[in-house]
């Protein structure tokens, strides 16, 4: 299958480890996968901060990019919800973006959705003896509705330990901007999740989101705590082989 | 312009052109409950108020004795054979009662709640109100399932109160608590 | 006197920043929030047919909306012909007029009161205070609020910032009589309500309250409550005036099965709430009054995104589950509206020319958690994003925004600013001046990696 890569611009410029772990565990289960270079961003920030306009101008590169690829593959729960939750009411209906969107959107995949929905394997093949917490991210929890798709993966990792991360559901404080425009509130937040993190006795926390874990990882780094982050798509890439 | 005439056509100019919508009633209207006087019973005991099951020939001598002493407010159209009461619809009067012995018009298992319709036997809103204890005699055929069905049997031209247990608070970092303006004793005789 | 919000200086960042500083407060809301939670929980899971119900809640709102000026009029003629009277209040100060004048008719300078969001909104009380008219809150949250001359801070428990102690402080305090001897134990407190307001009860001529519902086909008002402050005061006065906003219509009887599902179990967590009362016109003599206020809602129905607000039934399940409300505090959205629906509603119905209220749309981080408990299925996220985008934004900010618009509207100019990073990585401090010092005070930045993922693969795998 041929899938194309929707990178994102934050796992771009920050995180480009998780988009090379993406290649590898897409190509190690037979996909052959592609990287548009024309692609940049979803337009998320720009939408959710009030800048519509700069935000639909995105948008519209994006449908661009991504128009005839059978299926896209995102290692974010966040802008995968942004394009198929929030891209269509970007547009006005009857309208030419409308006949794009409904092109494009559905076709776009968080990673464990594609893994489970459309590779149907929810056994990737991966090696990780590590003790690993998960926090389901709130775009792709609410959102996305993954619900345990990225755990089950987790959970057939060869030699993990998952541990329950307790409250999991609560929001980590980042919320793009939010976290700039409200940062007592998001740094209040951040603590009690790193509270909850470190409770776990993890090792490795883990999400679906590199701007959530940007943002948890910050303060876990601030704080010394030593437990690390890890995007979900660089344990599944993970092999023995490779340890 | 009158405010009456402004504010309608301020929301005919907000409508105009707005999608037309349709209610979708997936819901239960009624449920399969084997035992409904049980449910019931066990819903109105989870309110912390006191609950009887008694047999419809046993209720008279039952109610004589938990009136007891009690100077009860007892409204007209009660069974004769039930406990006599003191009258009174004065809100003095009614302070002094020790307490009020009412029917009532329906009663819904899920929600363990009663409701009243001021008909022959409740009294009007304030005799169930001031008195400090109520006595609410619950006939087994009053009770249904859920509440669409207490709704449909229910007549809102007259004046309903629906009594889910004794009064009670939650504003105390939101912990209930029973016992505030209301009635601070809620006692239900369920009458099979 | 309890204080009005109007014209509280600030903005939501600040006043939260502020509020996350009070550990009491913060000990306080989590609790609070964390038990009803729970409660919320266990009550709406026993339902299994939760997501029917909410969907014909949301559907049956929808309806009353587009037509309301049709159940508005079919509401004025079934009170009329049930003997009651009613009245169309433009605005607070209209709606403030004629209750005043109501009340002045009776010869009253005291009243009753049940809780209700809409008199807040208006500052009912402060404005019968200026007519010589002394307004008595009798919920017990809304008494610890006055008596504290303190702001309500949460819609269904105005006091839920105020912990047992600190209620049993305010009773010493400010009540005429308070029983010897009292404990802070809810129980005591609750019985030291009741004497207090007891004779004021039956004594009491006018009272005045909001409504739950109303129901325009045959205008029924619903009130439901728990203390029986609410039929004390509906019942005993000989006269009672309802203020009650333009959207609590529902169209039919038989609506009422579905919101008396959906909102006890959204609000206190209960299966049922102690009391409901239901009445139609004048009823036992009473002299019946009811004030349609519209105070801006009329605006909030003209916008297709943001009319959605109007759905709300005020059973405050957003703010019980959101982590910012947790954490800020009901006081930093400055309105009597605050959480998620608040920063929703205020600035639609107050505007958003006020520092504070240009700032409530952002009081969120986008979590989800308050769509996913509204019982009406009102999609804050989606209205809290359309107004971020009708706010002024501040100069610098929307510089910055546009430039970052049109780098990342290219893959070239990304690359180039890509490689800019990558090459001054070393540099980057630890501590990032400006605006973006938020971030560096209680996060470090992750590091810059030496290659961007597109580089990395035109250079690996586009040979």
């Amino acid at each position: 299958m041929r899938v194309a890569l929707f990178i994102t611009c934050v796992n771009d410029t920050l995180f480009p480890g998780t988009g090379k772990a993406v290649v590898s565990l897409l190509r190690r289960l037979g996909c052959e996968v592609d990287f548009p270079a024309a692609q940049t961003c979803c337009g998320q920030m720009h939408v959710n901060t009030g800048y519509r306009d700069e935000g639909v101008r995105l948008a519209r590169h994006f449908t661009e990019v991504f128009a005839g690829y059978d299926a896209v593959v995102a290692p974010s729960g966040s802008c995968a919800a942004m394009v198929r939750e929030q891209y269509p009411k970007l547009v006005r209906p009857g309208s030419r973006g409308a006949t794009a969107v409904a092109e494009v959107a559905p076709k776009v995949h968080e990673l464990s959705e594609f893994l489970i929905d459309v590779l149907k394997v929810d056994d990737v093949g991966a090696y990780f003896p590590h003790r690993v917490t998960y926090h389901p991210t709130c775009h792709s929890l609410r959102g996305l509705h993954l619900g345990d798709r990225p755990t089950r993966l987790l959970q057939n990792v060869r030699g993990l330990e998952l541990v329950e991360l307790p409250a999991a559901q609560e929001c980590c404080g980042f919320g793009g901007t939010f976290a700039v425009k409200n940062p007592a509130v998001s740094a209040a937040m951040g603590a009690d999740k790193v509270r909850n993190v470190l409770g776990t006795g993890a090792e490795v926390l883990c999400a679906a989101d590199n701007s959530c874990l940007m943002h948890i990882g910050g303060t876990l780094n601030r704080q010394r705590t030593g437990v690390r982050i890890m995007h979900l798509a660089e344990i599944l890439a993970a092999t023995e082989e490779a340890q | 312009m009158s405010a009456r005439e402004e504010i309608l056509a301020k929301v005919r100019r907000a409508v105009a052109g707005a999608p037309e919508t349709s209610v979708p009633r997936g819901y239960r209207m009624s449920n399969q409950v084997s035992d409904l006087v049980g449910l019931f019973a066990e819903r109105v005991d989870d309110y912390r108020a006191v609950v009887h099951v008694v047999p419809a020939a046993e209720v008279p001598g039952r109610l004589a004795e938990l009136v007891g002493e009690r100077r009860m407010i007892v409204p007209e159209g009660l069974p004769a054979d039930w406990p006599r009461g003191i009258g009174g619809t004065s809100v003095a009067e009614l302070d002094a009662a020790d307490g009020v012995l009412t029917g009532c018009a329906v009663a819904i298992a899920e929600t363990g709640t009663i409701v009243l319709d001021t008909g022959p036997g409740q009294g009007r809103r304030a005799q169930t109100l001031v008195p400090d204890y109520h006595l609410c005699v619950v006939r087994a055929d009053q009770i249904v399932s859920g509440v669409p069905e207490a709704v449909a049997r229910l007549d809102p031209a007259r004046p309903l109160t629906w009594i889910s247990g004794p009064s009670a608070t939650s504003d105390i970092e939101l912990n209930r608590v029973e016992g505030v303006h209301g009635p601070r004793t809620l006692e239900v005789v369920i009458s099979t | 006197m309890s204080s009005t919000f109007l014209g509280m200086p600030g903005s939501f960042p600040k006043n939260a920043a502020k509020a996350v500083q009070n550990s009491q407060l913060r000990y306080n809301l989590r609790k609070a929030t964390h038990t009803i939670r729970g409660k919320r929980a266990n009550v709406v899971g026993e339902l299994p047919d939760w997501q029917e119900l909410r969907a014909a809640g949301k559907a049956i709102k929808d309806e009353t909306l587009r037509h309301l000026d049709r159940y508005l009029v079919q509401m004025e003629e079934a009170v009329t012909r049930a003997g009651g009277h009613v009245h169309w209040a433009r605005d607070a100060d209209e709606a403030n007029r004629i209750v005043g004048e109501l009340i002045k008719a009776t010869g009253e300078t005291e009243v009753v009161k049940v809780k209700s969001m809409a008199t807040q909104e208006i500052g009912l009380n402060e404005a019968l205070a200026a007519q010589g008219v002394t307004a008595y809150e009798t919920d017990l949250a809304e008494l610890i609020v006055q008596l504290g001359d303190d702001f309500p801070s949460h819609i269904l428990v105005p006091a839920i910032h105020r912990n047992r102690a600190e209620i049993r402080e305010i009773f010493l305090d400010k009540m005429e009589k308070v029983p010897e001897g009292l404990t802070d134990e809810p129980r005591a407190l609750a019985e030291a309500a009741r004497l207090h307001l007891r004779e004021r009860f039956l004594k009491s001529k006018v009272a005045i309250s909001g409504a739950n519902f109303m129901v325009a086909e045959t205008g029924t008002l619903v009130v439901l409550e728990s203390e029986g402050n609410g039929r004390m005061c509906l019942t005993l006065p000989e006269t009672l005036i309802s203020v009650v906003g333009i959207e609590k219509l529902l169209p039919a009887w038989r609506d009422l099965e579905v919101f008396l599902q959906l909102l006890p179990r959204s609000s206190t967590g209960e299966r049922m709430n102690p009391y409901t009362s239901m009445w139609t016109g004048s009823v036992e003599g009473q002299d019946f009054h009811l004030v349609l206020l519209d105070n801006g809602r009329t605006d909030v129905l003209a916008d297709e995104v943001g009319r959605q607000a109007l759905r709300c039934i005020r059973c405050s399940a957003c703010l019980n589950v959101c982590p910012v409300y947790e954490r800020a505090g009901g006081h930093a959205y400055g309105s009597v509206y605050p959480g998620p629906i608040g920063a929703i509603l205020t600035p639609q119905l107050r505007g958003m020319s006020s520092e504070l209220d240009a700032s409530l749309p952002y009081a969120s981080s986008l979590c989800g958690a308050c769509f996913e408990a509204c019982p009406v299925a009102i999609d804050i996220p989606e209205v809290l994003v359309d107004l971020r985008a009708k706010v002024r934004h501040k100069p610098a900010e929307r510089a910055g925004m546009r430039v970052a618009g049109w780098i990342l509207n290219d893959q070239v100019r990304l690359a180039k600013a890509q490689r800019l990073a990558t090459r001054f990585r070393k540099l980057v401090p630890k501590r990032l001046p400006g605006p973006l010092s938020a971030w560096t005070d209680t996060r470090d930045l992750p590091d810059i990696p030496e290659e961007s993922f597109r580089d990395w693969w035109e250079r690996n795998e586009r040979a």
